[in-house]
């Protein structure tokens, strides 16, 4: 048992899944124990709902109501990537300019890491002057918040990159055009998709701010719409629908960072 | 191959001061020279190095090239760095023929050109010369630091510069492989017949690899004496023990160390020692 409490000791593989599995077990049960203890006191009981109510609920609403489910899952999603992948396919590029050229960067370096620091709910009045309240002014809320963040990531990615490959790959006759796209852009590509990684986080939680502009469908009103009528167990369904997807979603990101870049060494970092 | 290094200088203007990194340096390199830059740190002889390949501008002077001045890195002149400089994402023969896809070598796919296809076929001899044929498919980082710099040579060479510039290439070695690599570098130059620069701090080195050392000295950086190596073009690792080799050793060491005095106040540490036996 001593060796693993060592820092940065390494755990065996049986040691990592115990631990993830006694967190949760944790957790778990101390919620049920809080629950079966509010039982039978009318305020408490409405907030902490019994681990069979949670299932129950939900086992019925995807039984008798998955379209509402589906479509709530369907329209974040798709406010999420529509925002998201805008944002990467314009900040990648102009990232990587700004890695590349410190004239790039002395451009678009000042207005970014200015609305960096502007809290996206503060636009929403701006966004819902400019356009309206359909979803555009939802998609461009999650492209703000995610755009400014990934554009300096990028850049910092690029800047990364050694000097010394710059150099040789002059030496050996590459044009500046060519050391971008052969030498820079691919030797920061695992770092790059990684700054995707997260900040497709980001834009789950800018999801849930954007749906506060009037909308009828979307995980992120639906439970602002719970909340009003105080339905504690759906809440906790639709908080794990959530969680579920984004977990799915990094996960399929790492997989994919460990297929493409399967010359990175992972060990040396 | 002629290459002319005609009165080049450096400097480096600070706020306060002017730095004069390199003084004036002349001479002329021959095909199928080895000219060793010899000196301690900060004696400008990478500063010169990199003034050759075109990668750092001279303050004054020209270095010409068969008649034309160098002004910006080209692939007539090849470079081997002291760090690993492989491209982590490609494969070794991947590496070693990086230049092949280049515009410069009309890569895209002119029937007529063949450099592209030149660059292959060498890089593949390159690499069963230099023991790598095996690893073809691997990615630098399961390579060791000495087949990494094996590499490195190949892919300058693959793309068959006029001049090979190396700076301090083995100088991230352990003393066997870099001795191994020393005298794999000597014989690759001769069978090649290439043009080598070679930057180091090693005497040993420099005279087991050069036929001409060029011997450096600091503040300010300059040339104080080119040494001529008496050995034929071939050697043997066995060389370094004879005793011509040792006399031009300490000929270099005395040249080297002439005006230099330690930084750390020996004669204290000696006083030291004295007073507590």
């Amino acid at each position: 048992m001593k060796p693993y409490f060592l820092l940065r000791a390494p755990i065996p593989r049986v040691l990592v899944w115990t631990m993830g599995i006694l967190s949760l077990v944790l957790s778990v049960s101390w919620y049920i124990w809080k629950s079966e203890n509010a039982v039978g006191n009318p305020q408490q009981e409405t907030f902490f709902p019994t681990a069979r109510i949670i299932l129950q609920t939900s086992w019925q609403m995807i039984t008798e109501d998955h379209a509402t489910i589906l479509s709530d899952i369907y329209h974040s999603t798709y406010r999420v990537f529509a925002g998201f992948l805008l944002a990467a396919f314009i900040a990648v590029p102009i990232g990587v300019l700004m890695g590349a050229f410190n004239i790039a960067a002395a451009f678009f370096q000042p207005w970014a890491e200015f609305i960096r620091y502007i809290p996206v709910p503060a636009l929403i009045p701006l966004f819902i002057a400019i356009f309206g309240v359909g979803e555009e002014p939802k998609i461009y809320l999650i492209f703000v918040g995610t755009f400014f963040p990934l554009l300096l990531m990028v850049a910092d990615e690029i800047r990364r990159v050694g000097y010394d490959l710059i150099k040789v790959a002059h030496t050996l006759g590459a044009s500046q055009l060519e050391i971008m796209t052969k030498v820079l852009l691919r030797s920061a590509l695992p770092g790059i998709f990684d700054a995707l990684r997260i900040c497709h986080g980001w834009a789950w939680t800018y999801l849930v701010v954007a749906e506060l502009i009037a909308t009828n469908e979307g995980l992120g009103i639906r439970i602002m719409k719970f909340a009003r009528f105080i339905q504690m167990p759906k809440i906790m369904m639709y908080l794990v629908i959530l969680g579920l997807l984004g977990l799915t979603l990094d996960m399929l990101f790492r997989a994919f960072n460990r297929y493409a870049f399967r010359w990175a060494d992972t060990s040396k970092k | 191959m002629k290459l002319d290094i005609r009165d080049v200088s450096k400097r480096f203007v600070t706020d306060e001061r002017i730095i004069q990194a390199l003084m004036s340096s002349n001479f002329t390199v021959d095909h199928n020279d080895f000219i060793v830059f010899l000196g301690p740190s900060g004696c400008g002889k990478s500063t010169l190095l990199n003034i050759i390949s075109g990668l750092e501008d001279a303050s004054s002077g020209q270095v010409i090239l068969d008649g034309d001045p160098i002004t910006g890195p080209s692939p007539e002149i090849g470079m081997v760095f002291q760090q690993y400089t492989l491209f982590p994402w490609l494969t070794v023969r991947q590496n070693a023929m990086f230049a092949a896809q280049l515009s410069c070598n009309g890569a895209k796919g002119q029937l007529e050109n063949d450099r592209p296809r030149n660059i292959i076929h060498r890089a593949q001899k390159l690499l069963k010369l230099v023991g790598l044929e095996n690893f073809s498919n691997a990615y630098p980082h399961e390579l060791s630091g000495g087949m990494q710099q094996r590499l490195a040579i190949v892919r300058a060479l693959a793309n068959r510069p006029k001049v090979l510039l190396m700076d301090e290439p083995f100088g991230a070695l352990d003393s066997q492989t870099r001795e191994e690599l020393q005298d794999m570098i000597q014989l690759l130059s001769q069978v090649e017949k290439i043009t080598v620069m070679f930057v180091t701090h090693d005497v040993d080195e420099a005279i087991y690899l050069a036929n001409r050392v060029m011997v450096f000295s600091q503040s300010p950086g300059r040339i104080i004496e080119e040494v001529r190596i008496p050995f034929g073009p071939t050697r043997d690792p066995a060389l370094k023990l004879s005793e011509e080799f040792l006399a031009i050793k300490k000929n270099l060491k005395e040249l080297i160390n002439q005006d230099k005095t330690p930084s750390y106040s020996r004669k204290e540490l000696l006083e030291l020692i004295s007073h507590s036996t």
